[in-house]
C-alpha cells in the first residue's frame, strides 16, 4: 500500500544507506557509489507516499510501475524492498552468493523489480510503453523511471524522451540520479550533459530539479510531478553526489569502479548505527 | 501473387476487430493494410519513428502490461541495429514473465536486390536463432503468413517472422493446420531432401523441375527454429542426403547450422550439403537471379553442383 507519510524519512535514509553499506561489505562485488547517490530518491518513492505499492503482491495491478534503470546503481533498493515485504530481510545476508537472487546487477527474477536492468537505456522506452498501455486500459497507475546522468549518453533514452513527448505521456516520470559520474570519469569531462534541464525542456518534457539528497525537497517534487497531468512526461533532476555518505568515494572520479576497504565500511556502518 | 505481409495484415486486420488487446508498432514502415489499419485503430496502431531500439523497448512495455505487440520494420534494421533490445528485453524476460511481442521482418535475404548489402538480410537467422525462447518462422507464401497470425495471438514468448520484400505466387492453394504446427511441409516428395525457407523454396522447386524425376524433394520449413518434428525425422530418414538452401552465410549458425542440430539430436546421420553465401557481402547490382550468381547460388549453377552431387553420392 501507499506508504505512512508518518515515517521519519531522514531516518529512513541513514538505515537505508547503512543497510546498503552492508550489502556491499558482504557482496563488494555491487556498486555501492552509484547506488549510494540514489538513497534518498528511492527512500522518497518507496516510503514517502509517492509509489502505490504492495510488497507482498509485487505484480498488483493498482502498483505504479517503477523502473531501476540505473540497474547496477540500485542496491539500496535491496533493503528497501526486503524491508517492505517484497522478500524475507534474511536474503540481504547472502547477495551475490549461491542460491540468492540478489546479484550484483539485479534481474527481473527480484520480486519488486519490474524488469532486467544491467543494460543502460532501456528503462524510459520500456516505462514509455507501460505508460501508454496504462493509458490504453484507462488505469490511473503511473511510471516512474530512475536512470543515472551517465546513462543519458545511450541514444536509446533519447529515442524514448521524443516518443513519450510525442504521445503526450503525462503519467510517465523520469528520475536523473545526476551524480556527476559515470565510470571512468565525471560526465563533465567525458561530454557535458549540461544544461541538462533545458535539453529535457526543449523536448518538450516538464522538468524540475532538486538536491538529491534533501529527501523532503525530493518527495515534494515528486509529488508535485505525480499531480501535473499536463500532457508532458515528467523530468526530475536531482542533483546527487556518488559515492554520498563514504569519504574516501565522494568526490573521487573514479569512485564507480572504487573499492572501499572493510575497515573503512565497518566504522561507517557503525557511525550510522549510532 | 500477394505480398507475405499483406497476407499477414490482413488476416491481423480482421482479429482486431474482435479484440481489443492488440498494439501494433512500426518503425516508419508501412503497406497500404497499415494505412488501413492506422485509420480504424488509431489508438493501437503507433508509427514510433526511424526508432528501433525504441520500438522494442516500447514493444516490451506494452507486453508487460499483457497486450499482444507486433513491431513492424525493415528485417536487417528490424534484427540487427535493436538485437540488444530483442535479447535482454524479449528473449531474457521471456524467462520470467509473458512478453508475447512478435517481430514481423520485411525484406529476408535479398529481397531488396538493388539496395545493396544494407538492406540485405542475410545473418537474421543466425543471430536471432541463438536466443533462447525465440521462435522463428519462416513463411514461402501469403497465405502461409497469414496463417501464423492466430498462433502469433496465442502462443506466449517472442516471435521472429522472416517475411519476403516482394510477392511471391502462393505454393499451394491451402495450407493444413498440421503443416504449421510441425513446422514444415513437404512440397515434393524426392531422394534427396533439400530443406528451404521463404524465396529459396520457391528457387528449389525450379531446381528439382530440371533435375531427373524423384531425385530432389523440396521441403518448405516453415519454422526454422525450433525444429521439432517427428514428421520430419521420418521423412529424413528415408532420404538419401540432405541439403540446405539458403540466402545466409554458410558455416556461422544460420540455416545449416539449424539443420546439422536437428539430424545430430534426432540422431540422424544422412549426408548433408549445404548451399549459401561464403564469406562475403554482395554490393553487386541487378535482379535476385543476378546476385545469387555472383554468390555462385545462381539456378544454373545449383542444378549442376546438386546433379554431379547426388551422382557421387549414388556412386
Amino acid at each position: 500500500m501507499t506508504a505512512v507519510p508518518a515515517i521519519d524519512l531522514v531516518a529512513k535514509c541513514r538505515e537505508v544507506r547503512r543497510r546498503t553499506m552492508e550489502v556491499n561489505r558482504i557482496a563488494p562485488e555491487t556498486r555501492l557509489s552509484s547506488s549510494l547517490s540514489a538513497v534518498e530518491i528511492l527512500v522518497a518513492l518507496f516510503y514517502g507516499g509517492i509509489l502505490a505499492h504492495k510488497g507482498a503482491e509485487p505484480l498488483w495491478p493498482g502498483r505504479d510501475r517503477f523502473i531501476a534503470s540505473k540497474g547496477h546503481g540500485s542496491i539500496a533498493l535491496f533493503p528497501i524492498l526486503a524491508d517492505r515485504g517484497y522478500f524475507p530481510p534474511s536474503e540481504l545476508d547472502r547477495v551475490c552468493q549461491e542460491g540468492s537472487f540478489l546479484g550484483g546487477i539485479p534481474d527481473g527474477i527480484i520480486p519488486g523489480y519490474e524488469t532486467t536492468n544491467g543494460s543502460l537505456g532501456h528503462g524510459p522506452g520500456v516505462g514509455a510503453g507501460m505508460a501508454v498501455a496504462l493509458k490504453a486500459r484507462g488505469s490511473e497507475s503511473q511510471v516512474f523511471v530512475l536512470v543515472g546522468d551517465g546513462e543519458l549518453y545511450e541514444g536509446s533514452v533519447w529515442e524514448a524522451v521524443m516518443f513519450a513527448a510525442a504521445r503526450r505521456l503525462d503519467n510517465l516520470t523520469l528520475v536523473v540520479d545526476a551524480n556527476q559520474g559515470a565510470m571512468l570519469d565525471f560526465c563533465r569531462n567525458i561530454i557535458d550533459l549540461e544544461p541538462m534541464l533545458a535539453r529535457f525542456e526543449a523536448f518538450g518534457w516538464h522538468a524540475i530539479e532538486v538536491d538529491g539528497h534533501d529527501v523532503h525537497a525530493v518527495q515534494q517534487a515528486l509529488q508535485h510531478l505525480s499531480s501535473q497531468r499536463q500532457g508532458r512526461p515528467k523530468v526530475l533532476v536531482a542533483r546527487t553526489i556518488k559515492g554520498k555518505g563514504v569519504p574516501s568515494l565522494e568526490g573521487d572520479p573514479l569512485s564507480h569502479i572504487k573499492a572501499v576497504s572493510s575497515d573503512e565500511l565497518d566504522a561507517l556502518i557503525r557511525e550510522y548505527s549510532s | 501473387m500477394k505480398a507475405m505481409r499483406d497476407g499477414f495484415l490482413a488476416t491481423l486486420l480482421d482479429r482486431m476487430q474482435q479484440r481489443d488487446d492488440v498494439f501494433f508498432l512500426t518503425a516508419d514502415f508501412g503497406s497500404p493494410l497499415l494505412d488501413r489499419m492506422r485509420q480504424e485503430h488509431p489508438g493501437r496502431c503507433i508509427n514510433v519513428g526511424i526508432a528501433e531500439q525504441n520500438l522494442i523497448n516500447v514493444a516490451l512495455g506494452l507486453a508487460l502490461e499483457g497486450f499482444k505487440v507486433y513491431a513492424y520494420a525493415i528485417a536487417p534494421f528490424l534484427t540487427m541495429r535493436c538485437y540488444e533490445q530483442i535479447r535482454v528485453g524479449l528473449a531474457l524476460h521471456a524467462q520470467l514473465r509473458p512478453v508475447q511481442v512478435t517481430l514481423l521482418g520485411v525484406g529476408a535475404g535479398m529481397s531488396y536486390e538493388v539496395s545493396g548489402p544494407t538492406h540485405h538480410c542475410l545473418e537474421d537467422l543466425a543471430i536471432l536463432g541463438v536466443l533462447p525462447h525465440m521462435e522463428i518462422h519462416a513463411p514461402s507464401d501469403a497465405a502461409t503468413a497469414a496463417l501464423l497470425v492466430d498462433h502469433t495471438l496465442e502462443a506466449p514468448g517472442p516471435k521472429y517472422i522472416r517475411m519476403e520484400g516482394k510477392p511471391l505466387p502462393d505454393l499451394q492453394a491451402k495450407v493444413s493446420p498440421a503443416a504449421l504446427e510441425e513446422g514444415f511441409r513437404l512440397l515434393r516428395p524426392g531422394r534427396h531432401l533439400v530443406l528451404a525457407t521463404g524465396y529459396m523454396v520457391h528457387k528449389a522447386l525450379r531446381i528439382a523441375d530440371r533435375l531427373s524425376p524423384g531425385t530432389l524433394g523440396v521441403i518448405d520449413l516453415l519454422r526454422p527454429k525450433p525444429i521439432r518434428s517427428r514428421a520430419l525425422q521420418g521423412l529424413v530418414a528415408q532420404a538419401s542426403s540432405v541439403v540446405t538452401l539458403e540466402e545466409g552465410f554458410l558455416g556461422s549458425g544460420g540455416l545449416d547450422g539449424m539443420v546439422a542440430h536437428f539430424l545430430r539430436e534426432a540422431g540422424l546421420h544422412q549426408p548433408l550439403n549445404t548451399f549459401g553465401l561464403r564469406d562475403r557481402y554482395l554490393f553487386d547490382l541487378g535482379s535476385r537471379e543476378y546476385l545469387h550468381q555472383c554468390a555462385g547460388l545462381g539456378e544454373d549453377d545449383l542444378v549442376a553442383a546438386m546433379d554431379k552431387l547426388f551422382r557421387g553420392l549414388c556412386a
